[in-house]
């Protein structure tokens, strides 16, 4: 067990890698309770929202469904990453644990003006269900609004009460999370492990998001790097022109530039493993450099992989310096699986 | 609880050394040392031939957590190497003690055994 940002939460329970199989190859929960979920309700809920984070949840068409997004500071840099659901009695944004105190004090600081209030939801607690056999654990499981989820889509979901689905994940894979009042997530993590899944730890959460590509507060992106840098410029809408929000002019000037660096993806070939703050170089002299944002050994491809920012190219063999040797790696898309297969 | 066979001897940096009939020692990391890096995925090991000072970096381990030297626990010649472990390097996490070992060596000097760690010395050091 490791103290994650004041919460008491397993690397792994068994195996780090036998869990990470467990979600490509069946299903895996994950207690991700350590997750914030802020609540929004009033009148201008909707055009705080819209002024606060910058993908826009006027996409959002029926209650439940969902989007990733960035919330940006005043000069573009991403402040944290979220989801936001469109909810019956308003939105709500399910924020990283460890931003939550930035998060409230920069949500706080913009409330007024609007008719909008904000409330932490610490009653709730929250489930990831992982893995292609996913939904058939979810089927087993009692108290599930599932007969709502039919023919939902990723991203969207259904609430019953205090208890909300949606098809959303950090894996790649088909999965659901589920957000439910505290006194009832114990029984329904009994009731999943019943059904077959297999209780998986933050280690593998963390190989698990990397071979799908997906960012990590902290390692991919901080306050300080544009989603332009970081593979989110598509969750950033410029749909509705019209729409001003939180950092949209630094965005825009940097996009006109043209020449931020970017996110990429590497594959190593060689038995080693590139690992994070790792230098990147795209020439065998090393004069133009990039930075290993974070770097793993992947379980599925038994193989090193790593997301790297380096200035744009359009080379496809860049080298890393691992205990003195300088190795290549295949540069390519900042994403190695999804659902099970490869396509780096 | 982790093992630490009472016949070997220790580093504290978690190597142990075992003295075979013929004069030869066999090198490997102990229990506690594997289930602190946790799932070994690639072993680097030394070349045969290769001469190893006492405490001298002799292979690598990388575990989905980190990456670590192993030092070798005294001075000797590399006679043999655990070739299997380039395959399959989850041995060092099933059997940390049989077949998870590093190296054999033959040792330029038995005597420096001695001032090892014995099995008690090593779980010991590992509780202060």
């Amino acid at each position: 067990m490791v103290d994650f940002h004041g919460w008491a939460m397993p690397i792994n329970y068994g195996s780090q890698i036998a869990e990470h199989q467990s979600v490509r190859d069946n299903c895996g929960i994950f207690d991700v309770s350590h997750m914030t979920i802020l609540d929004f309700k009033g009148e201008q809920a909707r055009d705080y929202i819209r002024y606060m984070i910058s993908n826009d949840v006027d996409n959002l068409k029926e209650d439940c469904d969902g989007l990733y997004s960035a919330m940006l500071n005043e000069s573009g840099g991403v402040i944290d990453d979220l989801i936001a659901y469109k909810m019956p009695f308003g939105y709500r944004l399910v924020v990283n644990c460890a931003t939550r105190g930035e998060d409230l004090k920069w949500l706080s600081s913009h409330l007024n003006g609007f008719e909008v209030k904000m409330i932490e939801r610490d009653d709730l607690s929250m489930l990831a269900i992982q893995g292609p056999r996913s939904e058939q654990v979810i089927s087993l499981c009692s108290n599930l609004p599932i007969s709502l989820l039919k023919n939902k889509k990723r991203q969207q979901g259904a609430v019953n009460g205090e208890t909300f689905i949606a098809k959303t994940g950090y894996t790649g894979e088909l999965g659901f999370e589920v957000i439910l009042p505290n006194a009832n997530a114990q029984d329904l993590w009994q009731e999943a492990v019943a059904a077959g899944a297999e209780p998986v730890g933050l280690g593998a959460r963390d190989t698990l998001r990397l071979e799908a590509g997906m960012n990590l507060y902290g390692y991919e992106m901080d306050e300080s790097i544009s989603p332009l840098e970081c593979n989110m410029g598509w969750a950033v809408s410029l749909e509705d022109s019209a729409r001003e929000f939180l950092g949209k002019e630094a965005f825009l000037a940097k996009k006109d530039s043209n020449n931020n660096p970017v996110l990429v993806g590497l594959l190593l070939k060689e038995r080693a493993i590139i690992r994070s703050g790792h230098e990147v170089y795209l020439d065998a002299e090393k004069t133009i450099k990039g930075i290993v944002t974070s770097g793993t050994y992947s379980p599925t491809l038994k193989q090193s992989i790593a997301l790297a920012r380096v200035p744009r190219t359009n080379k496809e063999i860049c080298y890393t310096e691992v205990r003195g040797k300088l190795l290549e790696a295949r540069i390519g898309k900042p994403r190695f699986i999804k659902e099970g297969k490869f396509i780096f | 609880m982790s093992e630490s066979p009472e016949n070997l001897k220790y580093l504290s940096s978690h190597e142990w050394v075992k003295l075979e009939d013929d004069g030869s020692v066999t090198v490997g990391i102990s229990d506690h040392a594997q289930d602190l890096l946790g799932d070994i995925v690639f072993v680097e090991l030394p070349e045969v031939g290769q001469e190893l000072g006492a405490e001298e970096e002799a292979a690598v381990v990388e575990s989905v957590k980190a990456a670590s030297d192993i030092f070798s626990p005294i001075g000797g010649k590399v006679t043999e190497i655990n070739e299997k472990l380039l395959d399959e390097p989850d041995l060092v996490n099933v059997s940390p003690y049989e077949d998870g070992w590093f190296f054999k060596m033959q040792p330029d000097d038995l005597e420096s055994l001695k001032s090892l760690l014995s099995s008690e010395e090593y779980t010991n050091s590992q509780e202060s």
